[in-house]
């Protein structure tokens, strides 16, 4: 069995599988934990209260005005990156193929010199982020292992795709391999570290938005 | 035979020293030479002395000799036959049972440590490799023997190469390819199934005009033919650049001429000279047919999943390609044990903010 066959075979489906179970126990662990009760008087009905919580999944998606000048350029970068991402596993041929093999359907894709040009961006904003946490004080003494590892898996495997759409630095097959071992990697360590914030964020700001809000404290 | 030159054969079938050099020229050409090596060639190859060549056939269908003999005619490639020595090769030559084997012993006495040898399948081993035989004897035994006085060995098909379809999964034979049974001999791998006639004869040819096998790749294939990807070589390329697929084998995309990746193609990773050299006298090749590429020229082609899933598929499941049912079943039964684990995670947690709750009583939970 060759590195491509195994990546796409043995150790996807192993991955897989560890993803699933992973993000189902963390979910499941975190959302059946006892909730604190509400002790105080609800200063606001419980729909308006509930809208409150959807609308706060935006508002606190972008800085308050006050801490735009120091926070906003991190931010925008943080999103953009998120975007890139999104738009390589979504919009690239083989990629879509991969999806339609779990789902049964498929959607056009966007041109592969397109696909190229958002993933050596991302990959540059990806570098400036990792930049960005070595050299502001604050974020290096708040990072750990997780922060490193989660950014170091997700950007292996945008460089290993792009070397294997550049054929470089090995043979294609070989750099492919590469490519779907580094994202059966990244789907291994996703239950375990911080990238599962892509499952937590927004119900976590929803809640969050929900509980101010039944307080009286809309945000 | 194998005495005379070549330029003497040449004089007795009466060919020209132009349509000679007309060849030459041809043959430097697909070489990826520069056209002036073409008389350069023609000179060598006129006082060279025609190479003997031992054609072992094995484990396979003759496909390969099918494509060796499918070169057109006149051609090029018969030309080329006129000037090696083919002393032994059991579908094409006139003699038979005892005396063919004769022919075989006879030209390796007489050309010990030089002649060449063209294995065509894979030879089985299991049980002693008594899952093929010829003439009384194993086709290991028969590999083994002829197998050390050649002065190179020549895989001709997927099959000698790299195992084959002989040793795609279960391989009840045993099946191997040359390279796991000789050492110590020069071993060039001409791939496919079957290989592309211009390939065998380009590689013929260079050993008989330089007195040299070619360069090779990773998997002994010469580079010159298999140095680029069917897809890098693809004339149907800019169709995936600009993320137009064929969907179906007989929709608009197909019509148009769009790329066939989602169809299975595997173009991408397999290497050989069907897009550039083409078949049938440079005709086409099975992407141009409308059909994708099924990768014959690489290793273990036959159990790398199905001909007709996109490269980019996940490669499990019973099909060898996974199906959104199987996916379905896979990840709800996957999230099914995490769910469990994580009810019981829950729990366990409750207990301790209860036991927690209890501990501070003027903090009531819900």
């Amino acid at each position: 069995m060759d590195l491509l066959t195994f990546a796409r075979g043995p150790a996807l489906q192993f991955a897989l599988v560890v993803f699933t179970i992973g993000v189902a126990w963390r979910i499941a662990g975190i959302a059946l934990l006892r909730s604190g009760k509400l002790l105080s008087e609800p200063r606001a009905p419980l729909v308006k209260a509930l809208l409150a919580g959807l609308a706060t999944t935006g508002s606190r998606s972008w800085p308050h005005p006050e801490f735009i000048g120091r926070t906003g350029a991190g931010e925008a970068i943080g999103y953009s990156y998120h975007i890139g991402l999104f738009i390589v596993v979504l919009a690239f041929a083989p990629h879509i193929q991969t999806w339609a093999g779990f789902l049964g359907f498929d959607w056009p894709a966007l041109p592969s010199g397109v696909i190229t040009i958002i993933s050596v961006i991302t990959f540059a904003l990806l570098l400036a982020v990792l930049f960005r946490r070595l050299t502001h004080r604050v974020l290096r003494l708040l990072s750990n292992f997780d922060d490193y590892f989660s950014w170091f898996i997700t950007t292996l495997v945008i460089v290993t795709g792009l070397m294997a759409t550049a054929h470089f630095g090995g043979r294609y097959e070989t750099l492919l391999g590469l490519h779907v071992l580094s994202f059966d990697v990244l789907l291994l360590w996703f239950p375990l570290g911080k990238l599962m914030h892509a499952f937590y964020i927004f119900p976590s700001r929803a809640i969050n938005g929900y509980l101010l809000a039944r307080k009286g404290a809309p945000s | 035979m194998t005495h005379s030159t070549i330029g003497d054969l040449l004089l007795q079938n009466g060919v020209s020293r132009r349509a000679f050099l007309k060849y030459c020229t041809a043959m430097a050409s697909l070489m990826a030479l520069p056209p002036s090596m073409g008389r350069a060639l023609a000179e060598t190859l006129r006082a060279a002395r025609r190479p003997s060549v031992i054609y072992l056939s094995f484990q396979e269908c003759t496909g390969c000799a099918e494509s060796l003999t499918r070169a057109f005619s006149p051609s090029v490639e018969s030309l080329l036959f006129n000037v090696i020595s083919l002393d032994y090769q059991d579908t094409l030559m006139a003699a038979a049972g005892h005396r063919a084997e004769e022919a075989r012993a006879q030209a390796m006495k007489d050309n010990d440590g030089e002649y060449l040898v063209i294995v065509d399948g894979a030879i089985p081993t299991a049980d002693g490799g008594v899952y093929g035989m010829a003439a009384g004897r194993t086709y290991l035994d028969v590999m083994q023997e002829v197998g050390k006085g050649a002065a190179a060995i020549i895989c001709l098909g997927t099959c000698s190469s790299f195992g084959g379809i002989p040793m795609a999964k279960p391989n009840p034979t045993g099946a191997r390819p040359v390279s796991e049974i000789i050492s110590g001999k020069p071993i060039v791998n001409i791939s496919g199934c079957p290989p592309v006639p211009e390939v065998i004869t380009g590689t013929l040819f260079q050993y008989v005009s330089m007195g040299k096998l070619p360069e090779l790749d990773e998997l002994g294939r010469p580079k010159v033919f298999f140095g680029n990807s069917i897809h890098d070589r693809c004339y149907r390329r800019p169709f995936y650049d600009e993320g137009k697929f064929a969907k179906t084998f007989d929709d608009e995309g197909a019509r148009n001429g769009w790329c066939l990746y989602e169809l299975g193609c595997k173009g991408p990773t397999t290497y050989n000279a069907c897009a550039t050299v083409k078949w049938n006298g440079g005709t086409s090749f099975p992407i141009e047919s409308g059909h994708g590429c099924i990768g014959c020229s690489e290793p273990e082609f036959w159990d790398k999943g199905s001909f007709y899933a996109p490269l980019s598929s996940a490669a499990f499941g019973k099909a060898g390609n996974v199906s959104p049912r199987e996916a379905a079943k896979l990840v709800g039964a996957a999230a099914v044990v995490g769910g469990a684990i994580g009810l019981g995670a829950a729990a366990v947690s409750r207990q301790r903010q209860q036991k927690l709750a209890g501990a501070a009583p003027d903090k009531k939970e819900g």
